[in-house]
């Protein structure tokens, strides 16, 4: 067991952790609270692949704006009655969870069984060389063969008709 | 013991797979969002997974930084979208949101 290991795996045992805590909780807070966690781990993934730039993005958007978003919709929705009303029957509890073990199953079934052509983590590169970020930048900002102008302007019009949407949507009339 | 991809990927279908079981067991708006960001979380891990452990490109890389910005934007519309909800009907459960236009 490398060092690589060792992180790989206790970040998958916390992020799988908290992202089952996350959907069985009984509390909004806390299941955003969850997300959070996992969301770090996922970051943590990300440092540990060597892609440093990626997993500050993933801290940022997600951690520092997606949930900070979620706790304030959270309180501004808070008095909603009593939970105790929307609990499903066990019927409907257990099909979903059957569903769900059965899906997720099947995709590690198939997992398991495809012999992937993969490199070990941390095997031959290093991560400072994993994906510089002049790589990147000229990438997002390139027409030709290999760019990604495209997608990044659509991306960009996405965002400004996502700031008017929201505008408009959550203002008082 | 070395880590390859598959271990990646098996992460991921967990992380699917609680996903899924949120989102059809929660009856709050703001929680099934909550289980939609541990889906396209899972869909992210795939894509860097892929692009470190198989290829040698950046194409997963853009793509998942491309993810998560329309993430952030999916999120923030349909935060607007539920508190407006909240706003007009003082309720945010799906099975007592029948109302379309009154």
């Amino acid at each position: 067991m490398n060092t690589e290991s060792i992180v790989f795996l206790v970040l998958a045992f916390f992020v799988a952790l908290f992202s089952v805590l996350s959907v069985t909780t009984k509390r909004i807070i806390r299941a955003a609270t969850y997300l959070l966690f996992v969301l770090f781990g996922t970051a943590g993934l990300y440092f540990l692949l060597g892609y440093t730039f990626l997993g500050a993005v993933q801290i940022m958007v997600y951690a520092g704006g997606i949930v900070v978003l979620y706790i304030f919709a959270i309180m501004l929705t808070g008095k909603t009655g009593d939970a105790k009303q929307h609990t499903l029957t066990v019927g409907k509890r257990a099909a979903a969870l059957v569903a769900a073990l059965v899906g997720a199953g099947l995709l590690m079934f198939v997992i398991i069984t495809h012999q992937f052509v993969s490199q070990q983590l941390g095997a031959d590169i290093t991560n400072e060389s994993a994906a510089p970020i002049s790589q990147i930048g000229s990438s997002l900002l390139n027409a030709g063969e290999e760019g990604n102008l495209l997608p990044f302007e659509a991306v960009s019009v996405l965002l400004l008709a996502c700031i008017i949407g929201g505008l408009i949507i959550a203002r008082k009339r | 013991m070395n880590i390859t991809i598959d271990y990646f990927l098996i992460l991921s279908a967990v992380m699917l797979g609680a996903g899924m079981y949120g989102f059809f067991t929660r009856r709050n708006t703001l929680a099934i969002l909550i289980s939609i960001e541990l889906i396209l979380n899972a869909a992210d891990i795939n894509f860097a997974a892929f692009n470190r452990l198989c290829q040698t490109g950046i194409e997963g890389y853009v793509f998942t930084l491309f993810s998560i910005a329309i993430s952030a934007a999916e999120t923030a519309i349909a935060i607007a979208v539920m508190i407006n909800i909240y706003r007009m009907l003082k309720n945010n459960y799906v099975d007592e949101l029948d109302t379309l236009k009154w």
